[in-house]
């Protein structure tokens, strides 16, 4: 079979198609990669019991094995939890000294706010108004766990509520009333009665929470005792059905979406990650779009078309090919140096020496990040700008328009798709910087938010987490990598769909609006 | 009617030159352009009588490197003069383009647009006004139904008299029209010929055109150009059927080279 001949098409458009083919492959592969890794992440592993030659008995999760090359034995790796009992998370296992592995039932394992999974049995539950401890075993001890751990959960949700709706808003009216120094001593005395009545009731409840501790039992023999307080959640993956591993993962998605990192960003969520980041872009566009589309407009509408405007022309372009490490350093030294310095020194000098804008903050990242994508958006603007037919201008001016109205009502609405385009781009360029960031405001751990019901609602200054840099930073900083490689995984499939969604919002905002002229795409 | 001198003068032209970075495209022209008459153009591309239409109304002005010289004098106001309001002038000198330009918005809003311009907001007006102008430009039974559908949708003839209608609503007193037929089929063009014999008794019409037989059919004078310079100026009746000068029998008779 010929498949270069002349007079045939030739074997171009498969050369073409090839290629397209290939990018679909690899974009692919990386959906599927992060998606198994980071995903499975979530599932509830079962628990082994594994009995070696020499007799010694420990429990694990299975993770994978590995055979090192040049070297017979295969290794197995065992996720073992129990931090606190022997100082390790992890065990390497030569394969060939195992001598049993069994799956028992009433293998627990439990969540714990420290020292990470304990896995085990629950041998006893102690009371603190009880003499002596209640001995569980079997279904019973399971049993009693989960009903134990949901009043706990109750319990914690009550104390939440408490400290957000009644305690901190009555502190803020008190130091509010007394920095304006006419404090009404009713109002006043009124307000530190329900304060107290408040922290009463807070300790109640902390009594409450912290009566149940559970007595533990490795799979060695070894005792543990764990308050109740500090289990967030228990599960028996042994003895779980295919229905209740799907729940269980679908609650641990849940949470690393919905709450704040625990244990050195290696356990929780990441929640104010993805909020840092989507309120960055946000805040970034918002910037970057008026500044963009007023350039371009200057350029092609306003000056002179002469070799000045040409070169302008010609150095926006080239901005955009410089290293964003470099718009990292113009922003640290001019914006968080500079102006945030300044800034500092005029308004905010009572807290000084220590910073408040004159240090990485939301507002200078957004702003560097403008910089960074200000050419995307200019160039852009420009070509649908330019793209716009000549004699639709010259129809506006016949009309008597001057020529800001028909920028305004001509001119410009029909450039709108174009603008977006820009700012598409823009988004999707700025949602991955990890680099400049780095320089002008991210940081390791930041769990309040940036938006809060606090006055002035919207803290510029505060610094924020960034899914890029949450990858960054347990890949690279945290101890244990064994355990950050499924979050690094999870993180940067969420930081993938986190810029896909931002990017579906501006492209459906787009063809919203291109369906108002949809003949201009003729 | 082919009393050139009885006629009242819209605009007046004197000794008009005009070049473009140094090229001459217009030289010394001076000619009246009578007042609710059609007066056509004629001549080769690049006789400069587009050029002609564009300073009428001073469109000529967004071009940048342009040097003239001379006056054009409408309703005895010079239109160059330093403090006349272009875009009143404009609204004033209404122009007609050679492919339809109509914005992308609906029917009604193009037919409104240069209303609003001038700061009328009032629905009731406007309703009025689009009506009227609609029903001038001989559109108003086709499109009634669909006001507010989008003007692309409209076919090439029917958006041509839309902008048409939409230059009309300004209430301009001359209509400057640059070759508005040439990109329309024969139904439309027909349309368009006979909504210009219509219009012509209530404003001045200039009409720039490539197509003889329709000089000869919609206008009452008719100037020759070539190479920036006019030739002959004269009724349209006269000018074909007795041209003074051989130049101008050749072009008409097609003998130009």
């Amino acid at each position: 079979m010929r498949l270069w001949s002349r007079g045939s098409e030739g074997g171009w458009p498969w050369l073409a198609a090839g290629s397209v083919a290939l990018s679909l492959l690899a974009l692919l592969a990386l959906l599927v990669l992060l998606g198994s890794r980071g995903l499975v992440h979530f599932w509830p592993a079962p628990v082994e019991v594994v009995t070696l030659d020499s007799g010694e008995r420990f429990a694990g999760q299975r993770m994978r094995q590995e055979r090192v090359a040049g070297d017979p034995q295969t290794d197995v790796l065992y996720r073992t939890g129990n931090r606190d009992l022997d100082g390790n998370y992890w065990r390497w296992v030569d394969a060939d000294v195992i001598d049993t592995r069994q799956r028992p039932d009433n293998m627990l394992v439990l969540e714990r706010e420290h020292w990470g999974e304990f896995l085990g049995r629950l041998v006893a539950i102690r009371q603190s108004d009880a003499a002596t401890p209640l001995p569980l075993s079997g279904d019973e001890a399971w049993q009693v766990l989960s009903a134990r751990l949901e009043r706990v959960e109750a319990l914690r949700d009550q104390h939440r509520q408490l400290s957000d709706e009644v305690i901190e808003p009555v502190a803020r009216r008190l130091v509010a009333l007394r920095s304006a120094g006419k404090a009404d001593p009713a109002q006043q005395a009124a307000l530190i009665e329900r304060w107290e009545t408040a922290h009463q009731r807070l300790a109640e409840l902390d009594a409450a929470l912290s009566r149940d501790t559970l007595i533990l039992e490795s799979v060695e023999g070894r005792r543990l005792e764990q308050p109740l307080a500090g289990v967030l959640a228990a599960w028996q993956p042994n003895a779980m059905t295919w229905m209740d591993k799907l729940f269980h993962w679908a609650r641990g998605v849940g949470a690393f979406l919905s709450e704040g990192p625990r244990a050195g960003n290696l356990e929780g969520g990441v929640w104010p990650a993805i909020f840092g980041t989507v309120m960055m872009v946000l805040l970034m566009s918002l910037i970057v779009t008026p500044f963009g589309v007023l350039a371009a407009i200057y350029l092609n509408e306003v000056a002179h078309q002469g070799p000045l405007i040409r070169l302008v022309r010609i150095a926006v372009r080239n901005l955009a090919g410089v290293p964003s490490i470099v718009y990292g350093v113009f922003g640290l030294g001019v914006f968080v140096y500079g102006i945030g310095g300044q800034l500092d020194s005029w308004f905010f000098s009572d807290s000084l020496p220590s910073p408040t804008f004159g240090t990485g903050g939301l507002l200078w990242a957004s702003l560097t990040l403008a910089l960074l994508t200000l050419p995307v958006v200019i160039v852009a603007t420009e070509e649908g700008l330019a793209r716009i037919p000549v004699q639709q201008r010259e129809g506006a001016l016949a009309l008597g328009a001057t020529r800001y109205e028909m920028l305004r009502r001509v001119v410009l609405p029909m450039a709108v798709p174009a603008m977006l385009t820009g700012v598409i781009l823009a988004v999707a360029r700025a949602a991955g910087e990890v680099a400049p960031l780095m320089l002008v405001g991210v940081a390791r751990l930041a769990p309040q938010l940036p938006l809060d019901g606090e006055f002035p609602f919207l803290h510029l200054d505060n610094k924020f987490m960034h899914l890029g840099y949450h990858v960054y930073n347990i890949g690279f900083q945290g101890g244990d990598v064994e355990r950050a490689l499924p979050l690094v995984y999870a993180t940067a499939l969420l930081l993938v769909v986190v810029i896909v969604v931002l990017n579906l919002t501006a492209i459906s905002l787009r063809h919203h609006l291109r369906a108002r002229h949809r003949a201009l795409d003729r | 009617m082919t009393d050139f001198t009885s006629e009242a003068s819209c605009f007046e032209v004197e000794g008009l030159s005009l070049a473009y970075d140094g090229k001459p495209a217009l030289r010394d022209l001076t000619l009246r352009i009578p007042r609710q008459r059609v007066t056509a153009f004629i001549g080769p591309s690049g006789c400069g009588k587009s050029t002609l239409l564009r300073v009428l109304n001073r469109l000529h002005d967004l071009n940048e490197d342009v040097s003239r010289q001379g006056r054009v004098v409408l309703a005895g106001q010079d239109i160059h003069a330093p403090d006349v309001d272009v875009a009143e002038l404009r609204r004033r000198v209404g122009m007609v383009f050679q492919t339809p330009n109509p914005f992308p918005m609906s029917i009604y809003d193009n037919v409104a647009f240069g209303v609003r311009l001038q700061g009328i907001k009032r629905k009731r007006v406007l309703d009025e006004i689009v009506e009227w102008s609609l029903e001038s430009a001989a559109l108003w039974d086709e499109v009634k139904d669909r006001l507010h559908s989008s003007a692309w949708t409209l076919s090439g003839g029917q958006q041509q008299r839309l902008v048409i209608a939409r230059t009309l609503a300004v209430q301009p007193e001359v209509l400057l029209l640059d070759e508005p037929a040439s990109a329309l089929d024969p139904i439309s063009t027909l349309k368009i010929e006979e909504l210009i014999r219509s219009l012509k008794s209530r404003l001045t019409l200039v009409l720039v055109t490539h197509n003889m037989q329709q000089a000869a059919r919609v206008s009452d004078y008719t100037a020759f150009l070539q190479d920036g310079e006019l030739i002959e100026y004269a009724a349209t009746d006269n000018l074909f059927t007795n041209p003074r000068l051989r130049r101008t029998e050749n072009y008409i008779t097609g003998r130009m080279s």
